[in-house]
């Protein structure tokens, strides 16, 4: 239908309801991490979101079938993104000033 | 049929550089632009979670619970979303029909299960300006209001998109008589009587679409529908345990 139609892959049921196991396998593990308070809250905050970006990366790489797409749009799109929202992270350095020393 | 006219011309003009159709493209960069908005509110939240010690944990068993079945709802509509793309590859529109049917299931579960933990910390005195919790930390029901309502109003509008996409013209009543029937069996100061406007909102626009352009969807509009409705998921595996397993409280 299409001249630059997607590129075939091989993927099935099989495949999605691993990943859906292991989605909601860390979901759980998240779950009792915050619930059984294991670690200190910073220490909880890095596990935690260690965990949502494998959980991300799952979902973007299968459901979304980013995986399958070329090595461009995985680049571009990725990069951007992630460049993006991490720079975002500059605002946390007046988040602790704030902490620190009030605010004045 | 726009893209495969231009690309059908050879030597005209550029193959695509992402290798896919247009829509796909489109979407994907609209997913972007939109992982930014959400990215400002989660880091928004960060920002005056990390200025205020006092920030309060008000997340008991019930409501950790209960997001946790939320976010199981929204994992396992991912599921029956691609399961619905695979079918839509295959040909079979009415399997495809089927587990996007299914999917809006999953979506509108977590809307209810959300509505209903807001109706309870609404109910508890959480207000977007107070919490009863920590006098000196107003901004908490702010950002959290902020924050979830986005999400919650996101998985609204995928769970009408999908109903376009399944059920067309049909649905259109479908959704007239889920706006009346919540607006007239809750009460005034419910948050689904206020919130279910939103639903008449969908109406108007999903009927403009439908009536100005209509279409028989196909493999490709089900699969740029599914990206919109992973990327809803995605968000919600940062809000979950940035905003409730960060605020558990486990005494209590």
């Amino acid at each position: 239908m299409h001249t630059v139609a997607a590129a075939h892959h091989d993927e099935g049921k099989g495949q999605y309801l691993w990943v859906w196991a292991v989605l909601l396998l860390l979901t759980a593990v998240e779950v009792v991490l915050a619930y059984k308070q294991i670690f200190q809250p910073v220490q909880m905050l890095e596990a935690l979101m260690v965990l949502s970006l494998i959980k991300s990366a799952l979902i973007i790489g299968y459901f979304m079938h980013l995986k399958y797409e070329i090595a461009a749009m995985k680049w571009v799109m990725m990069t951007a993104v992630c460049a993006c929202l991490c720079l975002m992270c500059i605002f946390f350095a007046d988040a602790a000033r704030i902490l620190q020393l009030g605010v004045r | 049929m726009a893209d495969m006219a231009v690309h059908g011309m050879a030597g005209e003009f550029e193959p695509s550089l992402f290798g896919t159709y247009s829509k796909k493209i489109g979407m994907w960069l609209f997913l972007l632009s939109d992982s930014l908005t959400f990215g400002a509110l989660l880091f928004a939240y960060s920002y005056n979670r990390i200025s205020n010690p006092d920030w309060p944990t008000p997340f008991h068993k019930e409501s950790i619970i209960n997001a946790t079945i939320m976010t199981g709802c929204l994992l396992s509509s991912s599921l029956t979303m691609v399961l619905a793309v695979l079918a839509a590859r295959r040909g079979d529109r009415s399997w495809t029909r089927n587990w996007i049917l299914l999917t809006m299931l999953f979506g509108s579960a977590f809307v209810v299960l959300h509505g209903q933990e807001w109706t309870k910390l609404m109910g508890e005195g959480m207000m977007p300006w107070k919490n009863p919790w920590a006098a000196t930390v107003p901004q908490f029901g702010g950002t959290f209001f902020t924050l979830t309502g986005m999400h919650m109003l996101h998985v609204t509008i995928g769970v009408i998109y999908l109903g376009v996409v399944a059920l067309r013209k049909a649905f259109l009543p479908i959704l007239i008589a889920i706006w009346g029937l919540v607006f007239f069996t809750t009460s005034a100061d419910s948050f689904f009587h206020i919130a279910v406007h939103v639903l008449l909102l969908g109406v108007l626009i999903a009927g403009v679409i439908l009536f100005l352009k209509p279409k028989d969807y196909d493999a490709h509009d089900v699969e740029i529908a599914g990206l919109y409705w992973h990327f809803v998921d995605l968000v919600w595996m940062f809000i979950f345990p940035l905003v409730y397993l960060m605020s558990t409280r486990v005494t209590g």
